[in-house]
Parts: C-alpha cells; sequence; structure tokens
C-alpha cells in the first residue's frame, strides 16, 4: 500500500464513521443525556435568569433579545464541548479495551486515522445539535431557514476544535479513573468562562479578570461563530480562532498518540 | 541462495524509564516459519510486539517486515502482518460481521471483494449463520477464532499471535493452536506466536526463549528440550519463573 492511498483513506473514514453512528446507535441513553442538560438549561435555567438577565442590543442580534434566544448558540456548543470530551472518555475506553490497539496498527497514516475519529465523533455532536435546535424551534426559539444552513458550517468547525481537544485529553490521560478531573478542569471552566450563557460585556462589568479569560477561551469564538451563522452572518475572527484551536489540539493529539511517545505503552 | 527473512529484527533494545524491558532482541524468521516465542509473565514479549506493530516505537535497533522497514515505510510494513492482541480487540455490540468489515475497510478492503472475504472466512469457521450475532454473545474460543480470521482477511504474510489463548481452556487453547499451524502452513505464512505456556509449543516448531528482555535460546522446541519435558528445561532456564506454566 502506498504511504498515503486516497480510496484506502476514503474506505477507513467511511468505516470509522459508521462504527461511530452504530455505536452512538446502540447508546441511546447517550443521545438522550447530550439533549437533557441544554434542554434543562434552555427550559428550566433560562426561565430563571430571564427576568435577572437584562440584554442590550449587541451583534449579531438587532432588537432586545430574551435569554433563550441568546442562550441556544451557547447550548449547541454545550452539546459539542460535552460530545467532543465523550469521544475523550470512549478513546480512553477504546485504548483500555484494545479497539484503540486494531486502529493503530492499521496500515494508513496515524494523523489521518485520529482525523477520521474526529470527524466521527463531530458528525454525531451536529446531529444531536440539529435535534437539539428542532427543539428549540418547538419552544419558539428560532431562526431563518438561512440560520439553519449556515450553522452547518460552524458546527463542523467548533465540532472539530472540541473533537481535537477530546482527542489530545485522551492521549493524556493514562486511566479512565481519572476522567472526573476532565469534568472539573476542561468542561466547566471552558463552558462557565465563555460567552455561552451571558455576553463579555455582562463579565467585564462583573471582573475584568474574569473578562480576560472568558475573551481568550477558544470556546467562546466556537460559540460565537455559532451564533453569528445562526442569523445568517459571519463571524471572521471567530473562524479564525477556532480554526486555529481546532489545529493546535489536533497537533497536541497528534503529538500525544505519537508512536514515539509510546501513548498506549503497557509493560508486557 | 537463502529466501530473505519475512520478520527480521535486529538489535531491538527498549526501556520504560529505568527498567529495561528489551535488550539486544535479534531473530530473523523465514518466509512460511512457524516460530514461537516463549516466556515467562514480564518477559517483554508484550513490548517486542508492541514494536512490531509499531504501537511504540525506539531508536534502538531495526525491524523489517517483508523487506519494510517498519520505522521508514510503516503502512507498506503493516500492511503485510496480520495481529492478534492479548486482549480482545472485537467491538462487542457489533455483528461479528461487521467487526469483520470494519478490519477489512481499515485495510482498504471495501465492497464485493470485502463481502467474499467475509464470507470465506466464516465459512471455515463453519460460522456464516452466526455472522450476525453480536461478537459480545460468542464463547472466548469463538471470539477468539474470529480475531485469528480477522488478522488473516487481508492476506498478510505475516501473523504475529500475542498470547491468543490467554483466559481459554485447555481444551479449546489446544484447538486454537492446532488451527494456527493448519492455516500457517496451508497458507506459507510466517507465525510469531508469543505464550509463556509450554503446552502450546509442538517440537517441531522454531523456538526463541524471552526472557528478561533477552533472547535466551534460538533452536527447535525438539532441540531445546531433547531429553525430557520442555516445561521444565524452560524453567531451569527462567529461574523457575514461569508463572501460570502448564
Amino acid at each position: 500500500m502506498a504511504p498515503f492511498d486516497p480510496r484506502a483513506a476514503r474506505i477507513a473514514l467511511v468505516a470509522i464513521v459508521t462504527r461511530e453512528a452504530l455505536r452512538f446507535v446502540h447508546q441511546r441513553e447517550r443521545f438522550l443525556a447530550a439533549l437533557v442538560r441544554p434542554l434543562v438549561w434552555l427550559v428550566v435555567f433560562a426561565a430563571g435568569f430571564r427576568a435577572a438577565l437584562g440584554l442590550s442590543i449587541i451583534p449579531p442580534y438587532q432588537t432586545y433579545i430574551t435569554y433563550e434566544t441568546y442562550i441556544v448558540p451557547g447550548l449547541c456548543g454545550m452539546i459539542l464541548l460535552f460530545n467532543g470530551m465523550q469521544s475523550s472518555l470512549s478513546l480512553v475506553y477504546d485504548r483500555e479495551t484494545g479497539a484503540m490497539r486494531l486502529l493503530l496498527t492499521s496500515p494508513l497514516p496515524r494523523w489521518w486515522l485520529l482525523t477520521c475519529k474526529i470527524l466521527a465523533s463531530t458528525l454525531i455532536s451536529m446531529l444531536q445539535a440539529l435535534v437539539f435546535l428542532a427543539i428549540a424551534a418547538a419552544f419558539g426559539v428560532r431562526v431563518g431557514w438561512t440560520g439553519y444552513i449556515a450553522v452547518l458550517p460552524a458546527l463542523l468547525v467548533a465540532g472539530l476544535m472540541l473533537g481535537g481537544l477530546g482527542l489530545a485529553l485522551s492521549s493524556l490521560i493514562k486511566q479512565l479513573e481519572n476522567f472526573a478531573g476532565v469534568m472539573n478542569f476542561v468542561i466547566f471552566p471552558m463552558f462557565f468562562l465563555s460567552s455561552a450563557l451571558y455576553p463579555l460585556w455582562k463579565m467585564a462589568e462583573s471582573s475584568q479578570i474574569l473578562y480576560v479569560i472568558c475573551a481568550t477561551n477558544p470556546f467562546t469564538y466556537a460559540v460565537e461563530l455559532i451564533r453569528f451563522a445562526l442569523y445568517g452572518q459571519f463571524n471572521l475572527p471567530a473562524l479564525l480562532v477556532t480554526l486555529g484551536a481546532a489545529a493546535g489540539f489536533m497537533g497536541l493529539a497528534l503529538w500525544g498518540y505519537d508512536p514515539a511517545r509510546g501513548m498506549i505503552r503497557r509493560k508486557g | 541462495m537463502t529466501a530473505a527473512p519475512a520478520l527480521s529484527v535486529q538489535g531491538l533494545g527498549f526501556s520504560y524509564g529505568a527498567k529495561r524491558a528489551l535488550d539486544g532482541v535479534g531473530f530473523d524468521l523465514a518466509p512460511g516459519a512457524f516460530c514461537a516465542l516463549l516466556g515467562p509473565n514480564g518477559a517483554g514479549k508484550s513490548t517486542l510486539f508492541s514494536l512490531m506493530t509499531r504501537l511504540f516505537t525506539t531508536p534502538e535497533g531495526r525491524i523489517e517486515v517483508m523487506g519494510h522497514d517498519l520505522s521508514r515505510a510503516p503502512n507498506a510494513a503493516l500492511a503485510t502482518m496480520g495481529v492478534v492482541f492479548q486482549q480482545t480487540t472485537l467491538d462487542p455490540d457489533l455483528s461479528v460481521r461487521r467487526n469483520l468489515a470494519y478490519f477489512a475497510a481499515l485495510h482498504g478492503i471495501a465492497g464485493r471483494d470485502r463481502e467474499h472475504r467475509i464470507d470465506a472466512v466464516l465459512d471455515r469457521l463453519a460460522m456464516r449463520a452466526r455472522g450476525h450475532e453480536r461478537a459480545r454473545d460468542l464463547n472466548g474460543g469463538h471470539k477468539r477464532r474470529v480475531e485469528i480470521a480477522r488478522a488473516l482477511l487481508h492476506d498478510p504474510r505475516v501473523l504475529l499471535l500475542d498470547e491468543a489463548t490467554v483466559g481459554l481452556d485447555a481444551a479449546t487453547r489446544a484447538d486454537i493452536t492446532a488451527h494456527v499451524h493448519t492455516l500457517a502452513a496451508e497458507r506459507g505464512i510466517t507465525v510469531l506466536w508469543a505464550t509463556h505456556l509450554t503446552d502450546e509449543v509442538l517440537p517441531e516448531d522454531r523456538l526463541l526463549v524471552l526472557h528478561q528482555g533477552r533472547i535466551l535460546a534460538d533452536t527447535t522446541a525438539a532441540a531445546f528440550a531433547p531429553q525430557g519435558p520442555l516445561r521444565d528445561v524452560f524453567l531451569d532456564l527462567t529461574d523457575g519463573t514461569q508463572h501460570g506454566a502448564i
């Protein structure tokens, strides 16, 4: 086989995506859990915060909006974030059960195999985000049809970034038991220190330090990319930061899975 | 003229931090050879397999598979190799057929060719009717047979098996050992069979004894223990550190 055979690479991509989709079908609870989390925010928390949080007109919105409207893009990001971490967990599980060995000993470049894994988990995340948007529409948070189409590439780029982060983390986590730490030290800070639940100007009013952290959090840019896309607008800085972060996380993942580092080492 | 080795390992060394796992390991396997790699637990067998399958790499030594240098042309080398790992790597939630199809796809095999190969494999295992069963519903012996068959789906020239019978009862182990010997003879593929169980080694097998990261013996099983049971000679050589030997 040649160093990179496009036909073989395509066949492997389809197989990896199909396997991830089948695994998803077999884990319906995972699908429901991924939807319940943002729906609780949308239906319960948003109702409580609506009165407390006044939102001024900020781009891409051209009028005053409800809090539910504001947080929907952030909740799409939440789905992608949690799914990225879920795929990280499943990669650690794959490593412990040996399935990762099967993948990494196939005659394709490792960067391609890892890209296939990220792409597979991203496509599943996008599906969940779209189902969430449909439910949000049923609760009255609607955007135009162009928004639903324009959000697809935004979800893809954001999903790749968070999938890359999940992959990088999976290379650093030694055991499944250590995964709880990811929850506390990655997911929660990344989500709460972003523009997902409140606009950054609100954060700046409360704490300049927290505002700077939020403004440098790549998840903020992923959320803004989704937010602008939902309203048919293009946010170049958000795209560039999200793409840059995706490349950085992917590079970190490749380093983590480099055979010279022996990520899957086991004493024999 | 001697045929070029199917698998060549030269001067291989590897350390886990300060612990030396492999030290100057070297051997050549001729095309079609069946070789047992016998070593007690912790001898370095799995480390050697991880290096031979490029799960990790080392700057010490060189590995060639069918003439392809594993560090310079890893994809070409891996394409000629089938591997059965110590742990089962079947996806328990997928059917037998889907497990085989997934592996075939990772080796660039698709379409009708893939279906024909899977049918042939299932026929050989007399499991065509069970192809749609989930892998988790198979017993340990069948799982192993499917994994061995899967490792041969892409017609490799070299088959590596790392403690492929671990966790199975004696009768199933004997059955699988005979099965792999038959496959190797029929297909003329080179087999490296790692085990810590002496009863899995046949007298005519080439034998490599690995202990504390070094090759202590490279001969045939019959020549290694001409007088008595292989187990006794092996235990003497490895200071009786063979745990769980039969």
